[in-house]
């Protein structure tokens, strides 16, 4: 029994408004995911290959642990800045199209 | 003499005083809260009118537990670079939680994860299976809060042994857990988080200001292929024989992640050890650092006790900005332990060649009195203030997992799978059983991982919660086609894949070790001999999560599809309740659908 009650509303209950949804709460998480793993799994690589570059002072600090021990943190919060911002945004979208 | 007066030879008044605050204060708050809020559902709906700048704060307290606030620091002093994976995936975790578990998990109004799992299986059975979980979880995150506690005690009171720090602590929190005290109150844990802010960053600006900033103490470490440090004006007391080598600590793939490597290399005869470094030595340890940051991610994603908060927030908007905050919070935090580690490499390079709770673990505690031969009594206030943000630590932590733990024992396993019909009479009296026996398993377990890091311990706790909440959390909100049977086959298998490796690992440590622990696990040994032949098993076993996590994930795919028949009838509804706004309204809706069609 896909849809219970009668008193359903149509475009909400419907199945292109749930996939709709799942699709894009899905890939605004993947593309923010995704630019998280590109640096986090980037990093180590950055390291085996490249390690004379990561080792390049920096005030002290080797590149490499500057990046990790200080960078990452307000990297990380610029990525779920903009993910609560936009999911925020997308909420709003699809309240707006399932009252149309 | 007496005993007690005994211990007290040697002991710093300020040290002393200022952990008997902290420990003080955590209680008798803990009491007042509990007496005003005493039921669990007072906890959440009292908690939906917390503000989020509070809510962040109790999150962020309770997060930080004592591998925070000590291992971490003892590690990087130990390993050098690699250790910095920790706190970073700790704080990075919380991206991944955001990005797809928090919003869908809160829309659907499951309180923990035995609760989400009932509901979004329709299925008691499978709620039982993610309990168990629990406490695996569970106690794997108590040890190494007691070792900090005993690490503590044992640094407080110089003559008393680590296991009586252990007792003591763990027997006073669950003294207080069963009475009723700290029931994870809002306001507790986010003044907890504050006492550790404090703690840490404090001693940090002092310490930095007298004996060179964070940059220069690490420049005065020799990269390879540097013929001179950048920094020459820190004087640096020479390093004990234990200690790794200035080139081997400050660069990646280090210490930590070569260990393996490094043993099965000395199992060699001499002539073949550079050929066979110089194959395996990078490879391996760029595996063993990738598994590491799988376990962290994931692992954060799927801890227990940290879901549950998402739920005091009045709206879904207010979750989110929460969540920006904890991880601002916990983000500037992770800054401090590490230069803690990396001053203890230059100024007090003695811990290297201590053991269990006289090594590098109790760094954070021990540098501040450093300060105290320029400046008298600064360092031992100092020293002091660290000492009571260890307690903060250990002590939010433990009773966290306690109350959790214990609620699982006694109002799942008991409540609901032995005496079904038990009255709230018994079900009090058996919270305070389940209590007590559980802090007893917790002190016994914690009595014997003194030769194990506090920083390491807490990582496997996160691999094993990496293998089976976070894969259930994960597929089961983004795949409608999950089953009941594959998600329970999925978690099972890969969280007692990464439980049984995890507990290997450790016996044979504590084998290799030479104070009492060795003798008690010397039969082990031999695991220790295989391992250097394999040392590729050995990084497999010490950090399974590349492993298991795929093995989760892949048999919940596999076995979903294979009784694909058995996917909840009304799956479409619950996608909806997990994936549509709130403002909609559906979890209401569904709600009553429930309730009528539970009544035919």
């Amino acid at each position: 029994m896909s849809s219970p009650t009668p008193t359903h509303d149509d475009v909400v209950h419907s199945e292109p408004f749930l996939r709709s949804l799942m699709r894009r709460q899905l890939s605004l998480s993947i593309a923010c995911a995704a630019t998280f793993l590109v640096a986090l799994l980037g990093l180590p690589l950055l390291n085996y290959f490249a390690p004379a570059f990561m080792a390049t002072r920096v005030a002290g600090f080797t590149l490499s642990w500057l990046i990790l021990g200080i960078l990452f943190f307000p990297f990380v919060w610029v990525i779920s800045y903009v993910f609560i911002k936009r999911s925020l945004r997308l909420e709003e979208e699809e309240v707006k199209e399932a009252r149309r | 003499m007496n005993l007690p007066l005994a211990l007290l030879n040697g002991v710093d008044p300020w040290i002393f005083g200022f952990s008997f605050l902290t420990v003080a204060v955590t209680l008798w708050m803990g009491f007042r809260s509990a007496k005003t809020s005493k039921t669990a559902s007072d906890f959440f709906v009292a908690g939906r009118s917390v503000s989020v700048g509070w809510n962040a704060s109790a999150i962020s307290g309770e997060y930080l537990s004592a591998a925070s606030f000590m291992g971490v620091a003892g590690m990087v002093m130990s390993s050098g670079y690699d250790a910095l994976w920790y706190p970073v995936c700790y704080a990075c975790g919380y991206l991944f939680l955001l990005l797809f578990i928090a919003g869908p998990l809160r829309r659907f109004g499951a309180y923990t994860i035995p609760d989400f799992a009932e509901g979004r299986f329709d299925s008691p059975l499978f709620r039982k299976i993610a309990v168990c979980f629990v406490l695996f979880i569970g106690f794997f995150y108590t040890m190494p809060q007691m070792k900090g506690a005993g690490v503590t005690l044992a640094y407080i009171f110089p003559g008393l042994p680590y296991w009586v720090g252990v007792v003591l602590v763990g027997a006073v929190i669950t003294f207080n857990v069963a009475l009723g005290g700290m029931k994870g109150i809002t306001l507790v844990q986010a003044v907890q988080y504050w006492i550790k802010m404090f703690a840490i960053s404090v001693p940090v600006f002092v310490l930095m200001a007298v004996v060179g900033f964070y940059n220069t103490q690490i420049g005065a470490n020799l990269a390879a292929g540097e013929t001179a440090p950048p920094v020459s004006s820190i004087e640096r007391k020479p390093l004990v024989e234990k200690a790794p080598k200035d080139s081997a600590w400050i660069a990646p793939f280090g210490p930590l992640t070569t260990k393996a490597v490094t043993a099965a290399a000395s199992a060699l005869p001499a002539e073949q050890r550079p050929a066979f470094l110089a194959e395996h030595q990078k490879p391996y340890s760029l595996l063993y650092t990738y598994s590491l940051i799988i376990a962290l991610v994931c692992g954060t994603a799927g801890l227990p006790h940290i879901l549950v908060r998402f739920y005091t927030n009045p709206d879904g908007v207010a979750a989110k900005k929460t969540t920006m905050w904890v991880m601002i919070l916990i983000g500037v935090f992770y800054v401090f332990p590490p230069v803690f580690g990396v001053i203890g490499r230059n100024l007090l390079p003695e811990l290297y060649s201590g053991v269990g709770a006289k090594g590098t673990d109790k760094i954070v505690l021990e540098l501040p009195t450093l300060i105290g031969a320029k400046y008298g009594v600064v360092g031992s206030i100092l020293s002091g203030i660290t000492c009571a943000g260890a307690f903060a630590a250990f002590m939010s932590t433990f009773s966290g997992l306690l109350v959790s733990m214990t609620g699982a024992l006694a109002h799942d396993v008991y409540g609901r799978m032995l005496r079904p019909k038990s009255g709230p009479a018994e079900r009090m009296f058996a919270f305070k059983v389940a209590a007590v026996l559980i802090g007893g398993v917790a002190v016994t377990l914690g009595c014997f991982v003194e030769p194990l890091e506090i920083n390491f311990m807490v990582g496997q706790a996160f691999a094993i919660a990496a293998a089976s909440y976070f894969p259930l959390l994960f597929m089961s909100v983004w795949w409608r086609g999950m089953t009941m049977k594959g998600a329970a086959t999925g978690m099972l298998t890969g969280g007692l894949c990464a439980l049984g490796a995890a507990a290997l690992t450790n016996l044979g440590t504590l084998a290799l070790d030479k104070g009492p622990m060795g003798k008690i696990f010397a039969g082990f040994a031999p695991l220790n001999g295989f391992w250097a032949q394999h040392p590729l098993l050995r990084i497999l076993c010490e950090q399974p999560a590349i492993w298991t996590v795929p093995l989760a994930i892949g048999l919940m795919i596999f076995v979903s599809k294979a009784t694909a028949a058995q996917v909840p009838a009304d799956i479409r509804m619950k996608m909806l309740v997990l994936h549509a706004p709130e403002k909609l309204g559906l979890k209401q809706e569904y709600i009553q659908e429930h309730q009528a069609g539970a009544g035919h």
